[in-house]
């Protein structure tokens, strides 16, 4: 295959960055998305040129590093999945790929394709735990018996990978998806329940904190999340809010 | 308590959706007596001095409807820009097909919507504070009979006004649309069981409200027509 690459090109989070265009040649159709941009570098590298910046971890699709908006999507055309499980199969031979970072006001570029996502850091810390004693007395999770749909439903949530894709997707660049996975993977567990109150409001004083924009429930983050994390989530995290805000002084 | 609903965003939006089901019960109302008017002149007269004269209505509830609908607006105001300031630089290509438009676009038919209520409250409202407020006249008569039929007619002989408030409810219906399940959703009613019977109400609500006051204008437009 043959590519032509838009590219957003910015040397560091104070320079205005811009699109620089690239032709990538003999592409494999089996080559992931992030292999083909690793092909890009080298060609790049050969020609004393600087490669393109991007995150990535794993490859796996479980680690939330890689961050890329392709051609108009959070992660590319393909659904379900994140950057590098797309592949390249889902492109025609000679077609153009824009390719961006994420933006929000709260995920700042540090150079080209990658962006600082510690303020997801900063709201996990802020209550995204539970409060459990660890110095060798460790109770056995499974000591607590949980209602298999309680489990399973708190499990659905866990397995937001803080991607940010929902934060990039939002026209208002909310984070609420991710917060709302994150305060209900607790809320529906019994452990997580003594802290739910502190744990909500802190995390939502984060969330604002940083800037992120209200969710106005059109959806889109649902549809973009590699995760399939559900919009249940925002309102069960609405009704933690409310609960929690009315029964505090 | 009263920061973490007026600061917070979460809280914001959970008043936001509040005066939003508070507007959608008054929009019912309204219809319903306005429905009067095709059903029955009498009744209509005798409904609209009730509701213009008693002092309950007047005094206590006129301002709350009044204030709920500016704080819809101001609050709307206020997450738009909060929205807006939260991402500085837009994407060269952005496919926008994970979401409808209307969702998208509360605020420019909100704003269709607030234009509208300018030009209704110019009809209607303020020559009625004017009557009763100013000129201390509450008997509701015009030449010894009742006014409120006969200024409705007046009003829907013209037809650009009858166009212009048929436009108006379109982006009524769009902004309501949305904002019918996206209420629900604020307050934290979601789950797999409500959703899809809330988004079929939404539709329903979203269509058949708007569409009640077209007719209703249409009506009163054509039956003047004939005669």
């Amino acid at each position: 295959m043959k590519l032509n690459l838009k590219i957003w090109r910015q040397k560091n989070r104070d320079s205005k960055g811009k699109i620089a265009t690239y032709t990538v040649k003999n592409i494999s159709k089996d080559s992931s998305f992030l292999e083909m941009l690793d092909i890009l570098n080298n060609d790049l590298l050969e020609k004393g040129e600087e490669p393109v910046a991007f995150d990535h971890d794993c490859r796996e699709g479980i680690c939330g590093m890689c961050s890329l908006y392709i051609n108009g999507k959070a992660h590319g055309p393909d659904s379900r999945v994140t950057t590098c499980q797309l592949h390249m199969r889902k492109f025609n031979d000679g077609e153009t790929i824009y390719i961006e970072p994420w933006r929000a006001k709260a995920l700042p570029i540090i150079k080209d394709l990658v962006v600082d996502r510690t303020a997801f850091d900063r709201i996990q810390q802020a209550g995204g735990y539970i409060s459990v004693n660890t110095s060798g007395n460790t109770q056995d999770a499974n000591l607590t018996p949980i209602p298999k749909n309680d489990a399973d439903k708190s499990f659905d949530a866990a397995t937001c990978i803080g991607c940010a894709a929902c934060v990039a997707t939002c026209k208002n660049s909310s984070a609420m998806l991710f917060v709302s996975a994150k305060v209900s993977q607790y809320a529906m567990l019994p452990q997580g329940r003594v802290e739910a109150k502190e744990r909500v409001i802190n995390m939502v004083k984060q969330m604002d904190k940083e800037g992120f924009g209200n969710c106005s429930n059109t959806g889109a983050c649902e549809i973009e999340c590699p995760k399939g994390i559900s919009l249940e989530n925002i309102a069960k995290l609405n009704r933690e809010y409310l609960s929690a805000t009315l029964s505090t002084k | 308590m009263k920061k973490y609903y007026f600061y917070y965003t979460i809280g914001r939006k959970v008043l936001m959706a509040l005066s939003g089901f508070f507007l959608m019960v008054f929009l019912l109302q309204h219809l319903a007596i306005n429905l009067l008017s095709v059903i029955s002149p009498n009744l209509f007269n005798e409904v609209s001095h009730f509701m213009g004269t008693n002092k309950l209505i007047q005094f206590i509830l006129q301002p709350i409807l009044i204030s709920g609908l500016i704080f819809h607006l101001i609050m709307g105001a206020i997450l738009d820009y909060k929205n807006r300031n939260s991402r500085n630089t837009n994407y060269s290509y952005n496919k926008n097909d994970n979401s409808t438009w209307v969702s998208r676009n509360m605020i420019i038919t909100g704003t269709m919507v607030f234009l509208f209520i300018c030009l209704h409250f110019y009809d209607f409202w303020i020559p009625e504070i004017n009557t009763k407020f100013v000129n201390g006249d509450w008997s509701g008569l015009h030449h010894g009979e009742f006014k409120y039929f006969s200024e409705l007619q007046h009003k829907f002989q013209d037809t650009w006004r009858v166009l212009l408030y048929s436009i108006s409810f379109i982006f009524l219906s769009l902004h309501l649309l949305h904002g019918f399940q996206s209420s629900f959703q604020s307050v934290g009613i979601r789950n797999s069981s409500t959703t899809p019977l809330l988004k079929k109400l939404s539709i329903y609500y979203a269509i058949l409200v708007p569409a009640g006051f077209v007719f209703i204008a249409i009506y009163h437009y054509i039956d003047q027509l004939i005669i």
